[in-house]
């Protein structure tokens, strides 16, 4: 990798690091979720690096644009502006969150060390070669409307479900 | 791999260094004369009327909601309209194309029949 990619790279990992945790230990729920926005910001960054500028692109318009103004939705909604007291309490809580990160961890490392199966290894250079091929867009289009259409079209249903959830809970009198 | 992104990176350092330098130029150049008027809160000209962190009704997440969920429809209509026309022989066909996208589009419509039929877009 070339130094710049590199130093990019780093730059991005390290501000996806930092927002993540900073989100999470956050008092204020409306800090943590801005903090969400910077770390969504960063991945779109990591997906650009990873030649993936659609993703990148759409990281932005959906999770930090719109799933943001959702969470801050339901924090207006939930009257959160205040940090309340922390839900985690005692050291029966602390305990529980110290076992599940060292697992989480532990899963990490190891997938670290081994790296990513032969099945999903692609030779250096394929999604450049895709890229130019098909252009930047007909790289992710291509799969997703031949190979996966049949998980395309239960997507439909996945977000009718959406619909169909988010009147009834809100309507009361249907 | 990064040069296309130079000028990117240098909008988003000159957009960042504009914000801050506004910010802090106006904190030390401004002159400060407070009065109780000027340090209320600003609510389109007419005296605060209690406190900004209400609860907020659920029909804006309602809203807030639909949008989401026809957004990410539209999302799918990128990738599809780039190769709609492009694809001559490779890929599937146009037809293919279309009826694909119908049918999802059809069964979002069924969930947008619902909520003009539930009175879902009304504010009441």
């Amino acid at each position: 990798m070339p130094p710049l990619t590199l130093t990019v790279f780093w730059a991005l990992a390290g501000m996806a690091i930092t927002g993540a945790t900073l989100c999470i230990t956050r008092r204020s729920p409306l800090a943590s979720a801005l903090w969400l926005v910077v770390t969504l910001f960063a991945l779109a960054g990591l997906f650009v690096l990873l030649d993936a500028q659609f993703i990148g692109v759409l990281q932005v318009l959906v999770y930090a644009g719109a799933i943001m103004v959702l969470f801050l939705f339901v924090i207006m909604l939930l009257n959160l502006g205040r940090p309340g007291p922390s839900d985690l309490k005692g050291p029966v809580g602390g305990a529980v969150a110290a076992l599940l990160a060292g697992t989480l961890l532990l899963q990490l490392g190891g997938v670290g060390s081994s790296g990513p199966p032969d099945v999903i290894r692609m030779p250096e250079g394929t999604v450049a070669a895709l890229q130019r091929e098909q252009g930047m867009v007909g790289a992710v289009a291509r799969p997703l409307f031949d190979t996966y259409l049949i998980p395309f079209e239960i997507t439909s249903i996945l977000l009718l479900a959406a619909i169909v959830g988010a009147v009834v809970l809100a309507k009361r009198k249907l | 791999m990064l040069q296309p992104y130079i000028p990117v990176l240098l909008l988003i350092l000159f957009v960042a260094a504009n914000a801050v330098m506004m910010i802090v130029v106006s904190h030390y150049a401004a002159p400060r004369r407070p009065t109780p008027l000027k340090d209320a809160p600003y609510e389109s000209g007419m005296p605060p009327l209690g406190s900004a962190r209400e609860r907020f009704s659920v029909k804006f997440y309602l809203v807030a909601m639909l949008f989401i969920v026809f957004d990410i429809e539209t999302v799918f209509l990128f990738p599809w309209g780039t190769i709609f026309f492009g694809d001559a022989g490779a890929g599937p066909g146009m037809g293919f194309l279309l009826v694909e996208m119908l049918v999802f589009m059809v069964i979002l419509a069924v969930g947008y029949v619902y909520v003009w039929k539930r009175r879902a877009l009304e504010w009441d």
